[in-house]
């Protein structure tokens, strides 16, 4: 039988029967739009997730105190603070992979000045900081590695404190108490936004590592050692170097397990966006539950249409169709019903995911591959979910069809 | 030349369902040949066998035992798609209840014989299905759907839709059951005029008053053939009442 006939007769009896049509597509309406929802919900998420990490800054690694596992045991991090300023020092001066290396010592203080006053993060860092972050200043400019060598009070304000005090001045060149010590401001930098776990990036202060040394007392320990590679195709071999260098210069045995982590964005940004992607692998999986449900009643349906038109399939056996004509027909009307409900539930899903974005605010991705598989998914229930009905059609006895009433 | 065979030779056909422990011989052993051209009428009471055998010549049922040729095709032993195809190409049935597809104008019916057409013997012809229509005299009506049709009208469109494949046999089961005595004569009508073109047609009633417009008259009892004669006084119905009434 020729393919378009078969198409014409399907559409033909789907017409014919159109608010049960409509109805028994809903449920695919319903199911393959709420994949597509919840799919967009999820990859938005994550793509903002993403996006935020990146901006952690290019080709970066972190170094940190302490072994997530030790001797098997999971510690977490940060269970022994033993990153130490020459660790840093050794790192920038050793590594021939490693484009910049910045140690981060964080302490929170009081900075006084301007139109008041701000707690605030104060963070000592390098001279390279800004680059290995990717974060430039909007006005002023950077602490020097001369200014690091001279151990000079300049501080450069993240963009919410500059804000917070200086709201109508212009900031640079003023002088600031920061924990009593007195600073000059030489720069204030771009805002960077929240983090992924909605920490304001902006609200703090960086000024170099050896000022901070010497002027935050008891802080030679270090929280942490940024550092960025040439190119990104460098990480792996950057990550084997930092921890070469670092157990050296932490003395280890051989046997000894690392007593640091070294992690990379992709790292950083699989633990921050782990959370998401199970949370919307979990809404995509119940929403299409939905789908099954309605390949269901898809199956209901199209049961009651054989039985409906048993002698409607005597007759088309008696003037000659085979029972795989038959077992055809049936077959692409349950895929046809299927698909087109798809079809529309991808164009309700978008549609949805359009308002939602506008409503709350959230990035809503447009999953492209989604939609593909939503109809390839809903083409695929109408097949599994017709192939019953449409034997049971094509398998009926043309005489005892014939004669049905 | 050799002579074209018989439309249709049965050689001890016999068909017996088994219900359980009884079995039903509803055909006991029938012979029967019936040449290119003639148009017979097949009689009996309800139990005869008449139906079986409408089935078998039908390619519907295969017999139990014997031998059932269709125009030359030996049909015993034939898969169910084997008997598909050829109720495709050699078969028309018309119906008692005329089986049409509702809600399907009388073009798409008759149409629908050609959807499953193998042969691709109708490819690129300017519509079998028209042609069929008007020979029937439904030229006028070929979008009209069933319930817009008389109950004559109908049953001309389901010869239409039997013609349109120009098969070797019309079949035709109580073509006029349904049907008042006048529009009856009318499709006896209808019948005649086709088998005068050439058509062979074998039809199954009850009705001598119908059995008597065909040319022989083969009465069953009991699964078996009692009576095989020609008609003596063969009734013609008049062309005059071969109009279509005014719906």
């Amino acid at each position: 039988m020729r393919k378009r006939a078969l198409f014409g007769i399907a559409t033909r009896s789907i017409l014919r029967n159109k608010l049960r049509t409509l109805l028994t597509m809903l449920g695919i309406v319903i199911g393959v739009a709420a994949v597509i929802v919840m799919v967009a919900l999820g990859q938005g998420a994550q793509a903002s997730i993403e996006a935020q990490i990146k901006g952690l800054g290019t080709n970066m690694l972190m170094i940190m105190a302490g072994s997530t596992s030790q001797g098997g045991v999971s510690q977490g991090a940060a269970t022994f603070n033993r990153l130490t300023i020459p660790d840093a020092e050794k790192l920038a001066r050793e590594s021939t992979l490693l484009a910049a290396v910045s140690p981060v010592i964080f302490s929170r203080g009081q900075l006084i000045g301007g139109i008041g006053n701000w707690r605030t993060l104060i963070m000592g860092v390098s001279a390279s900081y800004q680059t290995i972050r990717d974060w430039p200043v909007g006005s002023g400019s950077f602490f020097t590695e001369a200014d690091q060598r001279s151990v000079r009070r300049v501080v450069v304000l993240g963009s919410t404190v500059a804000q917070a005090l200086y709201p109508d001045a212009d900031p640079i060149g003023q002088q600031v108490q920061l924990r009593d010590v007195p600073f000059t401001i030489i720069g204030v930098l771009t805002p960077k936004g929240q983090t992924a776990g909605g920490n304001d990036q902006d609200d703090a202060v960086l000024i170099p590592y050896t000022t901070a040394q010497a002027h935050l007392a008891g802080h030679s320990r270090i929280g942490q050692i940024i550092a960025s590679t040439y190119s990104p195709g460098d990480i792996p071999a950057a990550q084997e170097e930092i921890r070469a260098i670092m157990r050296e210069s932490h003395k280890l045995a051989p046997g000894d397990d690392d007593d640091f982590t070294i992690r990379n964005q992709d790292d950083i940004a699989q633990a921050a966006s782990g959370t998401t992607r199970v949370m919307s692998m979990l809404l995509a999986a119940i929403a299409s539950i939905s789908l099954v449900v309605g390949g269901i009643g898809i199956m209901n349906i199209m049961l009651v249409s054989v039985t409906e038109r048993t002698r409607e399939i005597g007759i088309r056996m008696a003037i000659g169709a085979r029972s795989g004509d038959v077992l055809a027909q049936f077959l692409v009307e349950s895929v046809v019903i299927s698909v087109a409900g798809g079809l529309i539930g991808i164009v309700l899903g978008y549609a949805a995911g359009v308002v939602l974005a506008k409503a709350t605010g959230w990035t809503v991705a447009t999953p492209l591959d989604a939609a593909l598989i939503a109809v390839l998914f809903s083409a695929a229930v109408g097949v599994f979910f017709g192939f019953y009905p449409a034997r049971k059609a094509a398998a009926l006895d043309p005489i005892q069809a014939l004669r049905y009433e | 030349m050799k002579p074209a065979p018989p439309v249709i030779r049965l050689e001890g056909v016999t068909r017996v369902y088994s219900t359980g422990e009884n079995a039903v011989h509803a055909l006991a052993g029938i012979d029967l040949v019936i040449e290119s051209g003639e148009m017979v009428a097949i009689m009996g009471a309800s139990g005869s066998g008449k139906s079986t055998m409408m089935n078998i010549l039908g390619c519907l049922d295969s017999p139990t035992e014997g031998r059932y040729e269709l125009d030359g095709v030996a049909v015993t032993g034939l898969s169910r798609n084997e008997l598909a195809d050829l109720r495709s190409r050699k078969l028309g049935f018309v119906f008692q209840g005329f089986n049409l597809l509702a809600r399907t104008s009388a073009l798409e019916n008759v149409e629908l014989p050609l959807l499953y057409d193998r042969s691709g013997r109708f490819a690129g012809k300017e519509s079998p299905a028209r042609a069929a229509l008007r020979r029937v005299g439904l030229g006028e009506r070929m979008h009209h759907v069933p319930s817009e049709l008389s109950g004559g009208q109908q049953q001309r469109v389901a010869i239409a839709r039997a013609l349109v494949t120009s098969p070797s046999l019309i079949l035709a089961d109580e073509p006029t059951g349904n049907l008042d005595s006048h529009t009856s004569i009318e499709i006896m009508a209808l019948f005649q005029e086709l088998n005068a073109q050439g058509i062979t047609i074998v039809l199954v009633t009850h009705e001598l008053d119908i059995a008597r417009h065909a040319h022989r008259i083969v009465e069953m009892r009991d699964g078996r053939i009692v009576h095989d004669a020609p008609v003596s006084a063969r009734r013609i119905a008049t062309p005059a009442s071969h109009t279509e009434n005014a719906a």
